[in-house]
């Protein structure tokens, strides 16, 4: 029997990566995520550049917003914009930074559990199910009352430690799904080493769901770090938007009026938190064909 | 032509498209007649659109699946023939279940597993005879269950505790609760056991021995259409490649078209020659290499002609129509190049 | 001559609430280098559960698989010399690839294991070798696609290619071609029949398809609720059957060749055999 040349069927749906990406960048929603995070992005590296210092005091407090001060001044009459941008930075780095700790801590503990069973399974479920259960806030404030610390540091450790759980449990199970396909079974029969199968066969595949709990750990991190500075249980001297509204509140802003210093931080994270979720919805569709809208032609029944 | 009165279904050109931003062409041009009380088979492989065509016909499908052209017109035992896709919501509505019914592949996608199996019925007749009683409707339940041959106090029970052959027996008899004309059937066998599936078809047969209901099957199994069906449609890259009634296709040795009794188009003979005999002699077994064509793609001519033994020139630029076979029973249409070359080549022999 | 020979194997699965499932119930066969053994049964019969076994992907719970008179290792270098040479071929050509590698890692890794020290010219070399000798041509091209953009027959290739990479001896092929189109099957067993050939490996084919079983296979065993209910050559286990269960196989097979006079008849004894169960 002669070889016969078995060619590939013509152009099969080659979605790979730059073609699919292409096609997803035209997603609204994606352009928008990215449009919103970047400018963050963008300014939280250069903005500080530009803007006026904004530690200085001065007197003219409780200035709206002028040309001199865009954003008007605060009670001690420091610049409210440059306050903005400042912060900016801040944020996105606890933002980013405990995000990461977070989900590399989840992936250790989620995937390992989640494929090699048995005793170390059970292990790793009753730390990540203790930590799951323990209130996050009454822990972080009772952590700090400890550590008295505020620096960045200190704040993206405590945040991450205590928001790695949930995202954890999402891996195992995914792991545990995936573990039995065959493609596993294969590896095995064929007698790859098990950390060589998590690390090659199954961490690829987990990359979208992980992805995504990156993301939602960033927005966690944000958000915590605001509420908390906003409760006052950290060192206030940092300037992060959270320190803004716990100073706005602090010194009465709401009742004075002075609607500049505390909308605008408000709507920064607000903002950020948007951005950072409309990128992670798009990264559902791009990974979901189902979930992919037809734009073209009208389906009749 | 066949006599007008014994036609239940006429399918006419009828093509469907999965919208996207390269649509896929499932179903091409596909015209077939389904005479009264026949079973007509449909055979084809994954991707020739066989599914899609069956869920056109019972109207089923779902954007981005749409019917492009064609018709499909249902001539009931009484009463006036009903373009089906001219039927408004409530004509459809009174149409399906009470003229024609489906049982789809694998009963998982029919019964809801968190409803009882009598529940089930109820829903069903609530639907379609709001006259009937509580009362009624369980007798009726039990008796469709006994028919099929199930226990009929599994009408309590839930799908998951019966086995697959129990819950294909269930889809039945649901498709047959208002006692339809026609049965659609996609694949009703295909996940279950060699054993299992024999008892279903029996039962099939045994039914429609009973009501004479007329029957489309849907199947990659050309070995069973052989068994079962009165008339076969080969289907291959959503067209029609042959149509021919069942008795008069026998597996022959040598190439298409020449015993009178062979396939003519070289797939179904391909087709056939990949079910090997269980008790034949051990011979030589080819399959048929390549595999089927992308349906996005609009490539000229046959969409066979890749993987076709027997492809010539004419085979690579102009689609071959649907054409009667010369020197077969009446009825018998293949699309295939070298049938309308032996057709010509008989003429001159005629003429000569 | 390799011999892979099964003496009383018997699993176990433990069930929730503590019930056990006997899914195989003391198994003994043999498959010798050069010959195809085809494994037929049901669904739910054990078949699949002996291929794991045999692969080491679980433990039996009473019974010796010895390879060559010895028994496998259980673990390490000699679990892995077990496996380097006797490999599986999985049912389903869609999960048996990794979807995030190309067809070029699939079979470079196993290649490595054999060899460590390939450099990465060889190593595509080896690699389009084994892509040839499944007839997946041209090589190159087909060794940077993903799985996704292959047919599945075309997967079940590279499957098979990717067994053959670490020169084993015996191959367990489980249902390897039920998942895949009817007309590209026939070519998938012709090119397991080739390669068994060409390399004299001892091939258990496990299926539920009672026709190629016959054609492929030398030998048949029957097996059902995990049990061996018939072994013998393929010619007379189909022919003439002995045991009841074979014989209700053989009669439920579609049977092309006979007439409508013949399957209306055989119909209606099958019928009034139910109706007297009944």
């Amino acid at each position: 029997m002669t070889a016969q040349t078995i060619t590939a069927p013509p152009d099969a749906d080659v979605r790979r990566g730059a073609g699919r990406l292409r096609e997803t960048f035209r997603s609204g929603r994606l352009i928008a995520g990215v449009s919103i995070t970047g400018f963050f992005v963008l300014l939280a590296i250069i903005g500080p550049f530009f803007a006026a210092n904004p530690n200085k005091l001065s007197t003219a407090t409780y200035q709206a917003p002028s040309a001199a001060h865009w954003l008007g001044t605060t009670q001690t009459g420091q610049d409210v914009f440059a306050q903005l941008v400042v912060s900016a930075r801040a944020s996105l780095e606890i933002g980013v930074g405990a995000g990461l700790i977070a989900t590399v801590i989840s992936i250790l503990i989620g995937i390992t559990g989640g494929y090699l069973g048995g005793v170390v399974d059970e292990a790793l479920s009753l730390v990540s199910n203790v930590f799951l259960v323990i209130p996050t806030f009454p822990l972080i404030i009772v952590t700090f009352a400890y550590v008295r610390q505020g620096n960045l540091t200190a704040l993206i450790l405590v945040i991450a430690l205590t928001s790695w759980a949930a995202s954890a449990r999402v891996l195992r199970a995914q792991t545990l799904s995936i573990r039995n396909r065959e493609y596993v079974l294969a590896a095995r029969a064929a007698g790859e080493r098990a950390w060589r199968i998590i690390l090659v066969e199954i961490l690829p595949n987990e990359l979208p769901i992980i992805v995504s709990q990156f993301i939602f750990a960033m927005i966690f991190a944000i958000l915590t770090q605001a509420t908390i500075a906003f409760l006052g249980v950290v060192d206030v001297s940092q300037l992060t938007w959270g320190n803004m509204l716990y100073f706005a509140w602090n010194d009465e802003a709401l009742q004075s009026g002075a609607w500049w210093w505390f909308i605008p931080p408000g709507v920064c994270i607000a903002l950020l938190g948007m951005g950072l979720a409309l990128i992670n919805f798009s990264l559902d569709e791009l990974l979901n064909p189902r979930l992919r809208i037809y734009r073209s032609g009208k389906a009749a029944s | 032509m066949t006599d007008r009165t014994d036609v239940i279904l006429r399918v006419a050109g009828v093509s469907v498209e999965y919208a996207a931003r390269r649509p896929t062409r499932a179903v091409r041009d596909v015209s077939f007649e389904l005479r009264r009380g026949e079973v007509l088979g449909i055979a084809g492989e994954s991707g020739c659109g066989k599914s899609t065509l069956a869920y056109a016909i019972a109207r089923l499908l779902r954007p981005p699946a749409r019917l492009t052209a064609g018709s499909i017109t249902f001539y009931p035992a009484h009463g006036e023939p009903l373009d089906l896709m001219a039927l408004t919501e409530d004509q459809l509505r009174e149409f399906r279940w009470t003229r024609v019914a489906m049982v789809f592949q694998g009963a998982m996608n029919t019964l809801n597993p968190v409803t009882s199996i009598g529940r089930q019925f109820g829903d069903i007749f609530a639907a379609h005879r709001k006259d009937m009683d509580a009362a009624a409707r369980a007798r009726r339940t039990s008796e469709l269950l006994e028919m099929v041959g199930i226990d009929p106090r599994r009408a309590h029970g839930f799908p998951h505790e019966l086995s697959g052959g129990m819950r294909q027996r269930v889809g039945i008899a649901m498709a047959l609760a208002l006692e339809p004309e026609l049965v659609i059937m996609d694949e009703p066998t295909t996940a279950l056991d060699v054993v299992v599936q024999r008892e279903i078809l029996d039962e099939i047969e045994r039914l429609r021995e009973e009501f004479g209901f007329s029957v489309v099957f849907i199947t990659h199994d050309l070995s069973l259409l052989l068994e079962i069906s009165d008339r076969l449609a080969v289907m291959y890259a959503g067209q029609i490649v042959e149509y021919a009634p069942t008795e008069l296709i026998g597996a022959a040795a040598g190439g298409p078209g020449q015993s009178s009794s062979a396939p003519a188009h070289p797939y179904t003979q391909g087709l056939l020659g990949s079910f090997p005999d269980m008790r034949g002699e051990r011979r030589e077994l080819h399959g048929i290499p390549g595999s089927p064509p992308d349906l996005r793609a609009d490539a000229p001519g046959c969409p066979f002609a890749p993987r076709c033994p027997f492809a010539f020139d004419p085979c690579h630029t102009t689609p071959p129509p649907v054409l009667p076979v010369p020197g077969r029973a009446e009825g018998w249409l293949a699309a295939c190049h070298l049938v309308i070359e032996q057709a010509s080549r008989a003429r001159q022999h005629d003429h000569a | 001559m390799t011999t892979l020979e099964v003496d009383d194997l018997v699993v176990d699965f433990r069930l929730r609430g503590g019930e056990s499932l006997r899914a195989v119930n003391h198994c003994s066969f043999g498959i010798n280098q050069g010959e195809t053994l085809a494994l037929v049964g049901e669904s739910g019969s054990g078949k699949s559960t002996v291929v794991r076994a045999l692969g080491q992907l679980l433990r039996p719970t009473a019974g010796t698989v010895l390879l060559d008179g010895k028994p496998p290792g259980r673990r390490g270098r000699a679990l892995r010399a077990y496996r380097k040479r006797v490999q599986l071929i999985f049912q389903d050509p869609f999960a048996s690839l990794n979807p995030m590698h190309t067809v070029r890692h699939h079979l470079a890794r196993p290649i490595l294991m054999l060899h460590p020290g390939h450099s990465r010219a060889s190593l595509d070399e080896e690699v389009a070798a084994l892509l040839r000798s499944v007839n997946l041509t041209p090589a190159e091209e087909i060794a940077a696609k993903y799985p996704h953009e292959l047919s599945g027959g075309q997967r079940q290739r590279v499957a098979i290619a990717r067994s053959l990479a670490s020169g084993p001896d015996v191959l367990l092929a489980d249902e390897p071609v039920s998942m895949l189109d009817v007309s590209i099957r026939l070519e998938i067993l012709n090119l397991l029949d080739r390669l068994k050939r060409e390399r004299n490996l001892a091939l258990l084919y496990v299926t539920h398809d009672l026709a190629t079983a016959r054609h492929f296979s030398a030998h048949i065993m029957v097996m059902y609720r995990g049990e061996i209910v018939e072994h013998g050559p393929s010619d007379e286990v189909i022919l003439r059957p002995s045991h009841p269960y074979t014989q209700l196989l053989a009669s439920a097979a579609p049977d092309p060749a006979a007439s409508r006079a013949e399957l209306a008849q055989a119909r209606r004894a099958r019928q009034a055999a139910r109706a007297a169960v009944r």
